[in-house]
């Protein structure tokens, strides 16, 4: 059931996608749509925010995140946790590690997950949609068979399947994981896209011409259907986050947690959510806020790119 | 002998579901070095499907497609998507209906013209960017040097369709076939594109077939005419015995449904009945009987035959126009 739904959501983006008999002049009106959007501006401002924090965050940390700086101030048998104090505006984690700059440095973690998951997704959903939209036929059926099969299984419980198969969990089996949920859904995608554009006017006039057939591939039918799988990429990099977290909560992200990462902070704070619910409330609400930011761009670029909300 | 021979020519969709429909049913045809030969009818009466067969375009799958195509002495219908590949473009090329989605969006029109040439005749990138100035130039597209780095919603509408013919014929090809090239333009830009068409035709010696449904463009352009109905071809004359003396039912038809400035005033036009759409196929009887004002009881029992009434005029009737004059004259 829910793998048709989102088969079906998948073609739908796909179909309204297809048209893009205006070109660059669609892009541009978009651009212009976009920069008065405000749901565009919150979604940058908010992406922005997050990028150069990960970016400048070793220079805002005061305290390596790995140094159990506080250990003397905690204690397992009264559940006692370091409370802020001079130095450690958060405080220490369980392990008196200093939470904030586990927050801070957990940004790069995460943001380095979600975009190399989403590129490893994109790139093998790209093979896959150029494969099934160029070749039709049976290459066509085959790879769309092992898509649908993929899209069957619920998107989270595949990503445990396949990090469960590493022997070693780190973050680069998070990694894989999130990686494979997306492939499937941005190959059928890009076929939906891919097999319009095949039937299109100037595709044919290409072939009219003797066009070889890399260059009709490549050069006169990917970029018009790219569209609609770039705005799916800048979602995708939302539910990536939230995957790899996940994944992370349930215990297979890294097995070392020196290196912060917010899903894995998320996951072990987990014990003391009625004590000590700040713990989760730092790397949670980041993860939320990121991948609204995300989101938000991700659904502007959406509307301003739907020709049939063009005026 | 001819440049292109068109011989049997029958396209038919097969589909598992639904009954075969014949798009094409027995075309023949030629067409000679430096001559234009017009495929004349109204919306789905196979000439576009006749000009796709010919280049090759048809989708393989649930297609058809029978008897002989020619182009200088080679069969085009038995060449391998390869090698089919290399000679469209090359010695057969084809100029689309509509110019603003027959043009790649996202890539600048002097990289598409270049690419044909290129692939075609070998040239070095930067040659070919020299060649595709000079076709644009050639066509009539002011500041061409400007123009090549333009995408195609920069263009009018005129100017798009012009680009397009200039990769049609980057590569001077012996055939040329022109599927509706001015229906989706202005009145004073389709002459503008057609005097273009007839002196590019007149300079390079390219043959030009010619598909409209509009007679006004026949009458301007085609040595010889064909005239299609249900996929087969009901009359073929040369333009001016054609105009003159129309024989075919239908051929009459669409000519009393064109306005002309020479009409008297207030004088109705003559739409022919009926469409294509709720025709009979040609089995027992002629597929245009129903809507025919000269149907006889044997046009509903027996499709009549192609045959040659005179000198260069075949005709597919029972019953054509003028036939009892014509007995009336030989007795």
């Amino acid at each position: 059931m829910l793998g048709t739904q989102r088969k079906e959501r998948i073609d739908g983006l796909a179909e309204s996608g297809g048209d893009t008999t205006a070109g660059v002049s669609l892009a541009a009106s978009a651009w212009r749509r976009l920069r008065r959007s405000p749901t565009f501006l919150v979604g940058a401002g908010i992406i922005c925010a997050f990028v150069l924090l990960a970016l400048v965050s070793p220079l805002l940390a005061q305290h390596d995140p790995a140094l159990r700086l506080l250990e003397e101030q905690v204690s397992r048998a009264d559940n006692e946790i370091p409370a802020p104090q001079p130095g450690f505006p958060l405080g220490g984690d369980q392990y008196g590690r200093p939470l904030l700059s586990r927050v801070l440095l957990g940004s790069q973690q995460t943001l380095l997950v979600a975009l190399l998951a989403t590129v490893i997704g994109l790139g093998g959903g790209l093979t896959l949609g150029i494969l099934a939209g160029a070749f039709g036929g049976w290459v066509d059926t085959l790879v769309m068979r092992v898509v649908d099969v993929m899209l069957s299984v619920p998107s989270l419980l595949l990503a445990v399947s396949i990090g469960a198969l590493f022997q070693q969990q780190s973050q680069f089996t998070v990694i894989i994981a999130v990686a494979t949920v997306q492939i499937p859904i941005f190959g059928r995608l890009l076929r939906g896209t891919m097999l319009a554009q095949r039937a299109s006017d100037h595709v044919l006039a290409a072939r009219a011409l003797g066009v070889r057939q890399r260059s009709i591939v490549f050069r006169h039918m990917l970029p018009n259907a790219l569209g609609p799988v770039i705005v799916q990429a800048t979602l995708m990099l939302a539910v990536a986050i939230i995957d790899a977290a996940a994944l992370s909560f349930l215990g297979l992200g890294a097995a070392d947690t020196s290196t912060p990462e917010w899903g894995q902070m998320l996951g072990s704070a987990q014990n003391f959510f009625d004590t000590h619910p700040h713990l989760a409330f730092w790397p949670a609400g980041c993860i939320i806020v990121v991948a609204l930011g995300f989101t938000l761009v991700g659904e502007s670029m959406r509307d301003a790119l739907d020709p049939k909300k063009r005026r | 002998m001819a440049l292109l021979e068109v011989r049997d020519l029958s396209v038919r969709f097969v589909r598992k579901s639904e009954p075969t429909v014949s798009a094409v049913d027995g075309v023949s045809f030629d067409v000679h070095p430096g001559s234009t030969v017009g495929l004349v009818g109204e919306s789905g009466c196979g000439k576009s499907v006749t000009s796709l067969a010919i280049m090759g375009l048809l989708p393989g799958r649930g297609t058809e497609v029978t008897g002989s195509v020619n182009l200088e002495g080679s069969e085009l219908l038995r060449l391998s998507r390869r090698e089919f590949d290399r000679r469209r473009g090359k010695d057969l090329g084809m100029v689309f209906q509509d110019p603003l989605t027959s043009l790649n969006p996202v890539v600048p029109i002097g990289l598409q013209i270049s690419e044909v040439i290129e692939r075609h005749r070998g040239l070095s990138r930067r040659d070919a960017s020299r060649e595709a100035a000079k076709l644009l130039e050639r066509v009539g597209i002011p500041d061409p040097d400007r123009r090549l780095k333009e995408y195609s919603h920069q263009l009018s509408g005129g100017m798009r369709q012009r680009a397009l013919i200039a990769m049609a014929l980057a590569c001077e090809p012996r055939l040329l076939i022109a599927d509706e090239p001015t229906t989706a333009l202005d009145v004073t830009i389709q002459a503008q594109i057609l005097t273009l068409l007839k002196e590019l035709v007149a300079e390079t010696g390219t043959a030009l077939i010619m598909i409209t449904h509009d007679l006004g463009v026949v009458a301007g352009m085609c040595d010889e005419v064909n005239v299609l109905y249900a996929g087969r071809i009901v009359e073929r004359a040369q333009r001016h015995e054609l105009f003159s003396q129309p024989r075919h039912p239908y051929t009459a038809g669409l000519m009393a449904s064109v306005p002309r400035l020479d009409s008297p005033r207030g004088q109705r036009l003559a739409p022919i009945e009926g469409s294509v759409a709720d025709n009979i196929p040609w089995e027992g009887g002629c597929a245009f009987s129903p809507r025919c004002g000269n149907a006889l009881a044997v046009c509903r029992e027996r499709a009549p035959e192609l045959e040659t009434v005179e000198q260069g005029r075949l005709l597919r009737c029972h019953n054509p126009i003028g036939a009892a004059e014509m007995e009336r004259a030989h007795d």
